[in-house]
This record gives structure tokens, sequence and C-alpha cells, in this order.
């Protein structure tokens, strides 16, 4: 049977790694975010900040690192902002994120008319090539699929090891996770929530631009308007599937990655009598299933959307 | 040392007082992008005012914007009094626009009186449901409302896209993926000669007195706000909170079906997937900026609706792109709820206390 010879076909599973890699950074951003306690809605947008902000690096004459470094930035910059409005200021999670996505696309797109008025074709730049690993790349199947990704795939790997790593064995970590579950035994322990919440939301966010970034940086080559396409969302999705674990969060981006690239080989398969829709719609359809099974089961930081003011009890 | 103070009870004054400021610092804000353009600021805030207020066809635009706002915006605010996550609104008005389509094409007839209720209630009724989905995902599962109703957007617009390449196509359309347009009778009545202003916007401020008197007024309204205010103590006060939630779904799905029901029926006159640039989101801010309140609804709608149609004329006349409008609307929900903090604590600043 046809799909059969797509599991056994190496391209397929080079796709499904390319498309999981923005959403492994995504996920792992907002994992760190909630884990501290903050929902970061404004995953969506800063999406779209790191993809133009790498572009335009690079397109500006940047060398390509330099531009994952912009994009990191970037998201910085809108982590700040996010984690001003809902740690000290404890605003409602829910709408800073919103407004934090609004204003992040917002600014990415009217940068990038300002920056280029008249183009009507989205302008390409020299992007991250696929690694060519003497040795390894020869491996029969498996060298093709892991070993000729682009350095972007690798770092979201790495960043995955880090993340865990921190979580599980450092006693920033242990403060990290113990802030987003009792802020209050934080305190007590002389530790600043504040301080804590911050860095972890700040670095979340530049994780998110850095899956933002591939997209326009290893991905598309280009810069478009919605091109992000609900990217961001997804992951928020996957860090609930995921119970706030790296490992599972990896494994559920993986697993995305396969089923999107499934329904494009299924759509050029099946095209003709089912509707193209149909296989486009599948990976949001999953998303909404995998949550909704997980749901009561899910372990939320118990912190989560909760601000904690200091002196206040 | 910052200390922060609750405020017993926040005055009219400064329920009035931090919208109208968030706007206005939105609005100065707004100049640093001007500026990175290169734009004369002074001249780009002339262009702005005189695209909303330099003529009667300007400022009926203006108002023709604000329709489809102040139904996005009342979804907004009835779901978000009872903290209920609608992000859903833009898939929604989709939902209406696609029932006011498969009605209003022909597959009944009859006279306007008939015709045009038919086609708002279907709309309204599509919309509801659209919301339902994620209501019920939520109280029957505990599924995050947030994501499901934010990812049924991408799954409703892709559905959209099909049903305009099947279905509801036009066949007329020259290939275009379209629908057919809908029939004189079922449409929206315009309001002036030679003006796109429609009679979506007396439904929707007819719809913004009855959420207002609803939410104010009633029982069912003081049931929205407790389940808001803490679902738990609504519980013990004998509130049957899901039952609430699938009541608020419903009518925040409804609204924002009915925009969709305007946008369609009343100005466009036949559907396509690019229907809506966004105005499912841009209700949030318009409720935000409200307050939640469905009064504030129709101000902000037309504030919000100023800025897109000020800064769309303004960019045709001066070069600057009108991605402005959303930068300004996206400030304008920062500014509210950094404002909204001000007016719930008292900030003071102590020198450290000397023991």
């Amino acid at each position: 049977m046809d799909i059969l010879q797509i599991f056994l076909n190496e391209s397929f599973w080079t796709a499904s790694l390319r498309i999981a890699t923005p959403l492994i950074f995504g996920v792992m951003g907002a994992l760190l975010c909630e884990r501290a306690g903050v929902l970061n809605l404004g995953i969506e947008g800063i999406f779209a900040a790191g993809a133009m902000a790498g572009w335009l690096a690079v397109y500006l004459g940047a060398p390509l690192w330099l531009g994952v470094g912009a994009a990191a930035l970037a998201g910085a910059f809108f982590g700040l902002l996010h984690a001003i409005l809902t740690v000290p200021l404890g605003l409602s999670q829910h709408v800073s994120g919103l407004g934090i996505t609004m204003l992040a696309t917002s600014s990415a797109y009217f940068l990038y008319r300002t920056a280029l008025p008249d183009v009507t074709s989205p302008p390409r730049i020299t992007a991250f090539q696929p690694l060519d690993t003497p040795l390894l790349s020869d491996i029969p199947f498996i060298g093709p699929i892991l070993f000729e990704q682009t350095a972007l795939t690798w770092l979201a790997f790495l960043c995955v090891g880090l993340v865990w790593w921190m979580l599980d064995r450092t006693p920033l970590g242990v403060a990290l996770k113990a802030v987003g579950d009792n802020p209050d035994a934080v305190n007590a322990q002389g530790l600043s929530v504040y301080r804590l919440r911050f860095a972890a939301v700040i670095i979340g966010s530049s994780l998110m631009a850095l899956g933002g970034a591939f997209l326009t940086m290893s991905a598309f080559d280009a810069f478009f308007f919605g091109m992000v396409n609900g990217r961001g969302w997804v992951c928020i999705a996957l860090v609930i599937f995921a119970s706030w674990r790296p490992g599972r969060a990896l494994f559920g981006a993986i697993l995305f990655g396969m089923f999107d690239a499934l329904q494009v080989r299924l759509q050029t398969e099946a095209g003709a009598i089912i509707p193209s829709q149909i296989f486009l719609m599948t990976p949001y359809v999953l998303s909404i299933i995998a949550l909704v099974l997980v749901a009561r089961r899910a372990d939320y930081p118990r912190a989560l959307l909760q601000p904690w003011f200091k002196g206040q009890r | 040392m910052m200390q922060l103070q609750q405020r017993q009870s926040q005055s009219m004054v400064m329920a009035v007082l931090i919208p109208v400021l968030a706007a206005l610092v939105a609005l100065l804000l707004t100049a640093l992008p001007l500026m990175l353009a290169g734009a004369n600021v002074g001249e780009a805030y002339q262009q702005m005012y005189l695209g909303v207020f330099g003529s009667k066809f300007a400022f009926t635009e203006m108002l023709t914007r604000a329709t489809p706002l102040i139904f996005t915006g009342l979804a907004a605010a009835v779901a978000f009094q009872a903290r209920l996550w609608n992000i859903g609104a833009e898939g929604q008005l989709y939902l209406g626009a696609m029932a006011a389509v498969w009605i209003g094409t022909g597959l009944i007839d009859g006279p306007a009186v008939l015709m045009v209720p038919l086609v708002v209630l279907a709309g309204a009724l599509a919309g509801g449901l659209g919301m339902m989905g994620p209501a019920v995902l939520k109280t029957r599962f505990g599924a995050d409302e947030v994501v499901t109703s934010l990812l049924l957007n991408f799954i409703i617009l892709i559905f959209v896209q099909m049903m305009l390449e099947g279905p509801l196509k036009d066949p007329m359309g020259l290939g275009w993926p379209q629908s057919m347009p809908i029939l004189d009778q079922a449409a929206l009545p315009k309001l002036m000669d030679r003006m796109r202003i429609h009679a979506g916007l007396p439904l929707a401020l007819i719809c913004a007195v009855i959420a207002q008197i609803m939410l104010t007024r009633s029982t069912w309204g003081f049931r929205v706000r407790a389940v808001g205010a803490n679902p738990a103590a609504a519980r013990h006060a004998g509130i049957n909170v899901n039952r609430t939630l699938l009541g608020v779904a419903m009518i925040s799905g409804a609204l924002a079906g009915m925009a969709g029901v305007s946008e369609v029926a009343g100005l466009k006159g036949y559907l396509t997937s690019d229907l809506s640039p966004g105005f499912g989101y841009t209700g949030i801010v318009v409720a935000m900026l409200a307050g939640l309140s469905p009064a504030g609804v129709v101000v902000s709608a037309l504030f919000i609706a100023s800025v897109f149609v000020g800064a769309d004329s303004m960019s045709r006349a001066m070069g600057v792109s009108s991605y402005l409008a959303d930068l300004t609307v996206a400030l304008s929900l920062i500014c509210v709820l950094v404002g909204g903090f001000f007016g719930r604590f008292k900030v003071s600043f102590a020198k450290k206390a000397t023991a």
C-alpha cells in the first residue's frame, strides 16, 4: 500500500523533522514560561517578530548567526514586556499575551513594509543550508534524515537537552519549577520570585523567536505575511499535551511534524477524490483532539495564571 | 520601596478616564513608528483626522467599519465577563457569514420582512454553535477553551475555503473562489444613498443595549458576573456554573456570527475567504478598552474603527504602511491594561522605614 511506501521514504522523515523544528523551539519556550507560572500567549506574535528580525538582519548583510541573535533579541524584548505586564503588575496573562501577539505581529509587518515599500514578491536570502556531515550522512536511511538537516534543527535538539538538564538537574531548575507551583515557598527561601519569572519569560520568549527565525532562515528563505499560521498556538497545545515535560514535548512536536508531512503526501495521493482542505485541517483537528484526551490528567503548574505580589498573601 | 494598595472601589470617573487616557497614549506612541517610516508626524496625524472627519463619506466609512467591531467587541465582552476566553470570534464570524450565504443566496425565497430576520438568525445560530464546541470541551473534558477556540479559527477558515471551492462556489464567478451574491430581499438594507453604511449598525446598537441591560439588570447577568469572579463561590451559591458558561458561549458566538452576517449581507454581498481582516481578534481590544461594558464597546469600536479608517487614508496619502493601524490598536490594548492596573491599585513609593 502507498502509506507504507511513504513511511519507508527517507524524505518523509526529513520533512517531519523540518516541520517539527520551529515547534520544538516554540514548545521549549512556552514550557519554560509556564513552568515558572506564566502563560505566554505572545508566542504567535513572537514567532513573527523572530522571523522578521532574523530575516531582516541577514537581508541587510549580517552573517546568519548574527541573524539568529537578532531574532533571539527581538524575542527577549517582547518577553520582557510580557514579564513586566504579568509579573510585577500581575495583569491578566491571557489578555497581555494576546496584546503581545498583536503588537509583535504588527511591528513585524510594519517594519517589513517600511523597509521594503514597493516589493511585491518577497526577496529571498541565502539561508542555512543542510549540513553534510562526513561519514554520518552516508549511513543509509538514518544518515540523510538526521545529518542533512540545517544547523538550526540541531540547535533545537540542543535546546531540548539544555532545558531538560536545567529543569531536572540544577538548583536553578528546582527553583524555577517551584516558582510555578508555589511562589510563597520560593519567597520564604529568600529567592526572588520576580527575578526567576522574568528570567523564564525572557529566555522562553527568545526560544520562541528562534522558532520564527527557522521559518525565514531555514525553511522558506523569505518573509511573508501570515507565515506563522497558527504554529505558536499549536505549541501552546503541545505543551499541555506534553504535561510540561521537555522530553514529551519533543516527542509531541515530532509527532505533529509527522502528521503534517503525512497530510501533505496523502494530499497528492488522494487529492482527486478528497478535497485538499480536509488534509490541511488535520494538524489543527489533531491538536484539539490531543488536548481533549489529556485535559483531565494534565498536571498544570499549580501557580500558572496566578499573579504573585511581594508582601501580600 | 514600591507598595501596592488595593483601592476600595473604582470610581466612575476612573472607569472612563483610564480607557480615554490609554487611547490617547497609544495615539501618541504611534508617532514612533511614524518617525521610523520617515513621515512628517504632524501631517500624518492630520491626514488620519481628515480620513475620519474630513467628509460625510469618510465618517460613514468609519461607522461602517465600526459595525462588525461592535459585534465582535460584544462577543468578547460577554464571554470575558464570565471568564470564558472566547478567542474564536474570527472563526464564528465566518460561520455566521457562511450560514447567511447558504440561506440568503436562493435556498429559500420570500419577502424581505421574512428573509432578513431569517438570515440574521441563521448566522447567529451558526456562530453560537461554533463557540459551543470549545465550551462543551471545556465543561465536559476540561480542555482549555483558549487553545481550542484559537485552533478552531484556522479549521473554520480552511473549511470556508473548501466550501467556496465546492458547494458554495458561484458558477458565474469566473473561477474565483467566491459565493453567489446574496439576494436583494435577504440583504441588510443600506441606510443612505451612495454610502456603504447599512442596517448592520442599528442592529449592532440594539444588541449592545440588550447586552447592557441583560448584564447589569438581570439575574442572568448577575450569574454571569458571579461565575467570572469566582466559579467555586458561584457553585456554592447554587449557580449552575456549566450551564451559565454554555449560555454565555452561545450568546458570545451568536454575536460574533452576526458580525459575519452584517459584513456579508450588509456590505460585501457575497462571501470570500478574506471577508474579515481580523475583526474577531480586534474585538478583544474593543472589549478590553470598554472595560467589558457593552455600552462602552460602542464607544471603543468607534475609536478603533477611526484608527483603521484614518490610518488607511493616511497610508494612501503619505505612503506609510497601513499596518500602522494594527500597531496603534495593539498599543491601545497594552496601554489600557497598564491603566487598569493603576485603576485597581494605589501605588505609593515609601522610603524603607528605619526601624
